[in-house]
């Protein structure tokens, strides 16, 4: 069984969210940097999958050197080995490209993605890839089982969820359910002395056109104080949502 | 207690002094004390018991002889990963730090640097797993900063050693296994011995009503006419000099160890600073607060430069005993500084458990004056530099 984890590098969720370039770019300054909280699910549960029923797990990465320490994070966490892709990972589409060029070259069975990364949130990656290999795909898994080669899924759905089966090769986007946050694996000493030796390959980017560009990006409007009104007083409450909040 | 929203200060880009692998140890082992200490310990203090569930997380996560090769159980780390790990357990809690320290210097450091091949392999693995545990036997009760005077000895009755004394303010002693004892032979000359929970004559009764280390435990040890297998006798080391290798080790671990303390008090007391309106402002706003915040961050600054520095020279087998007495000294006194304040500037809520301060205040005394004094640290430094000892 061999499993590719795509993990993507985002800031932490706690970091205060500046832009630069005169708004066109994220600001990076000051802000940490975590594997994606969905990918870590995944990853967790590929380790699990390893332990079960052998194989590897490999993990990659569409980035520049900056990505490294995530990498390494994930090879101290349990994973084999790693793979940065050496490109600004520009747009889904981009991304995409780089992970199917991998998959069809290293011939994995299963990837497994988060269902989206937390800085943008556009959650196209996994679907992508699933299309450009011409795979099943399911999104957002929150559950996945194996038996040889037939994967059981959950995915979550409106008002509930949803058991499908499919057979290997797939491309699953997880999130919390493949393993519950008390399952996440805090790297130990011993891991991270051994991360040291564990492969981390850096490959260059096939060509692949970026179909998307940001033009500009801005903060939500901040919260504004709440307004009183009197019980009594229905009509101004109507007035106020119909002409300031503009919900009715 | 409320949620563990610690982050940690870097006035000075220090981070950029430290290596890829450095900062994923420091992060792992925050995390792992945010899962498996704050949330507990606060509890456990007020009741004064040590968390004995806790110790086989501690041995999982790499914290028992960090620095130890893998070969023994250690995780073979660096000297400033072991300072980041000591760090990050002491933001947690000064106890929960004294474990660790007692467990990999001042136990696994003396059987790795001064015990031979067949003691390191029977004990080594074993304390890096926390199958044992370990405590470290080199205070009397009349004699502290003297251990010199040590009177504890054993004799040599041919197939064994006999042992007899008492040591006090033994961290770890009344549940360790095994306890690594400092005593005098028939000429005076001090060695190391290896006790194990069970020889007979052996015991190990506790030390009730502590203000300070509440949820580590405190003991004596009692040796009545104790046999002690001659195998179980340190053979590379004997004098003052083995058991004060092993407190240069610790030391290096509490230097490090007490900026945690103090980050933790400083960052409670800066966001408790910035969220508590009193006359209609944040407190922060006040001059007098502003003061305190500004005098702790750099306080804290100037110990992690320290630190740092004596990493690096530690790295390099270079650092000195007065070097590490300095930065010992410096950052203890510095962190119960820290914590005194920040305590004041909550107010009210500073005494109570829902936040760390107090109790890293309490802990603080202990620190203070364990592993050398304040003041026998500052007599060190004196002598270093004018070649002229002031204990007598
Ligand atoms: C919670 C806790 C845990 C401990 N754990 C351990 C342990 O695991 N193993 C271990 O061996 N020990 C341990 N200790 C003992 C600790 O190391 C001693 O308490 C310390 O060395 C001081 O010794 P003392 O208490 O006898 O004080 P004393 O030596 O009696 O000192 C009393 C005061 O006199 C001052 N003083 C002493 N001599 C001089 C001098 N020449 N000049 C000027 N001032 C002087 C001291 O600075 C101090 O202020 C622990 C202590 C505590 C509180």
């Amino acid at each position: 069984m061999k499993i590719l984890v795509c993990i993507s590098h985002v800031p932490d969720t706690t970091s205060k969210i500046n832009f630069a370039d005169n708004n066109t770019a994220f600001d990076t300054a000051g802000v940490q940097f975590v594997i994606n909280p969905y990918d870590e699910f995944g990853l967790t549960r590929a380790l699990w999958i390893k332990e079960k029923q052998g194989g590897t797990v490999t993990v990659a990465n569409v980035g520049t050197n900056v990505t490294d320490p995530t990498l390494r994070k994930a090879l101290a966490i349990g994973a084999d080995d790693a793979i940065r892709i050496d490109a600004e990972p520009t747009d889904a589409f981009f991304v995409a490209k780089q992970i199917a060029a991998l998959v069809e070259e290293n011939g994995y069975d299963l990837v497994i993605c988060g269902q989206e990364s937390i800085d943008y949130n556009g959650g196209q990656v996994p679907g992508l890839v699933a299309a450009l290999l011409n795979w099943p795909f399911a999104s957002p898994c929150t559950g996945l089982e194996l038996d040889g080669t037939n994967a059981t899924i959950t995915r979550e759905i409106d008002g509930g969820k949803e058991i499908s089966k499919a057979t290997l090769p797939i491309v699953i986007g997880g999130k919390k359910g493949l393993v519950e946050e008390k399952d996440l694996r805090i790297p130990n000493m011993r891991g991270i002395m051994t991360a040291r030796t564990k492969p981390l390959l850096v490959r260059p980017a096939v060509d692949a056109e970026k179909r998307t560009t940001a033009v500009e990006y801005s903060k939500p409007e901040p919260k504004a104080a709440v307004k009183l009104i009197d019980k009594d007083n229905v009509e101004e409450l109507v007035k106020l949502l119909h002409e300031e909040a503009k919900v009715i | 207690m409320a949620t563990d929203l610690f982050q940690s200060p870097d006035y000075y880009q220090l981070d950029e002094l430290l290596s890829e692998e450095h900062l994923l140890v420091r992060e792992a082992t925050r995390d792992w004390v945010k899962k498996e200490v704050t949330p507990i310990i606060e509890d456990y203090a007020q009741r004064a018991e040590f968390p004995k569930h806790i110790v086989n997380g501690l041995a999982e996560v790499g914290a028992f002889g960090p620095y130890i090769p893998q070969e023994y159980g250690g995780a073979g780390l660096d000297q400033i990963s072991y300072g980041l790990m000591m760090q990050e357990i002491e933001r947690g809690d000064s106890g929960v730090r004294s474990t660790c320290s007692v467990q990999s210097s001042l136990v696994m450091y003396p059987i790795y640097k001064y015990g031979n091949e067949e003691q390191r392999k029977k004990y080594l693995p074993k304390l890096a797993s926390g199958e044992f545990l370990g405590c470290f036997g080199l205070t009397e009760p009349d004699h502290g900063s003297n251990p010199g005077g040590m009177i504890t000895n054993f004799k040599d009755k041919g197939d064994h050693y006999l042992l007899n004394g008492a040591k006090m303010w033994i961290s770890n002693a009344p549940f360790a296994d095994i306890a690594v004892v400092w005593a005098k032979d028939e000429t005076g000359r001090i060695h190391g011995l290896i006790v194990e929970r069970g020889m007979e004559g052996f015991t190990t009764p506790e030390t009730h009503n502590k203000w300070s280390l509440r949820a580590s435990a405190t003991g004596e040890l009692v040796f009545d006419n104790v046999k002690v297998p001659k195998e179980n006798l340190l053979p590379n080391k004997s004098g003052l000099g083995a058991p004060l290798g092993c407190l240069d080790s610790a030391r290096f671990g509490i230097a490090w160890g007490a900026i945690g303390a103090a980050m933790d008090c400083y960052d409670t007391a800066l966001r408790y600073a910035k969220e508590r309106i009193q006359f209609e402002k944040p407190i922060a706003s006040f001059q007098l607060q502003q003061k305190k915040l500004a005098e702790m961050i750099t306080e804290i600054t100037k110990a992690q430069l320290l630190t740092w520095r004596l990493g690096v020279l530690r790295n390099e087998d270079k650092a000195t005993s007065a070097q590490i007495s300095m930065a010992k000294r410096n950052n203890v006194d510095m962190a119960l500084k820290i914590a005194r304040e920040a305590r004041q500037m909550l107010g009210g809520m500073g005494i109570s458990g829902e936040y760390s301060i107090m109790r890293h205040m309490m802990n603080l005394e202990s620190v203070v004056t364990y592993e050398g004094t304040h003041d026998i640290h500052l007599l060190i430094t004196g002598m270093d530099v004018t070649g002229i000892p002031a204990f007598k």
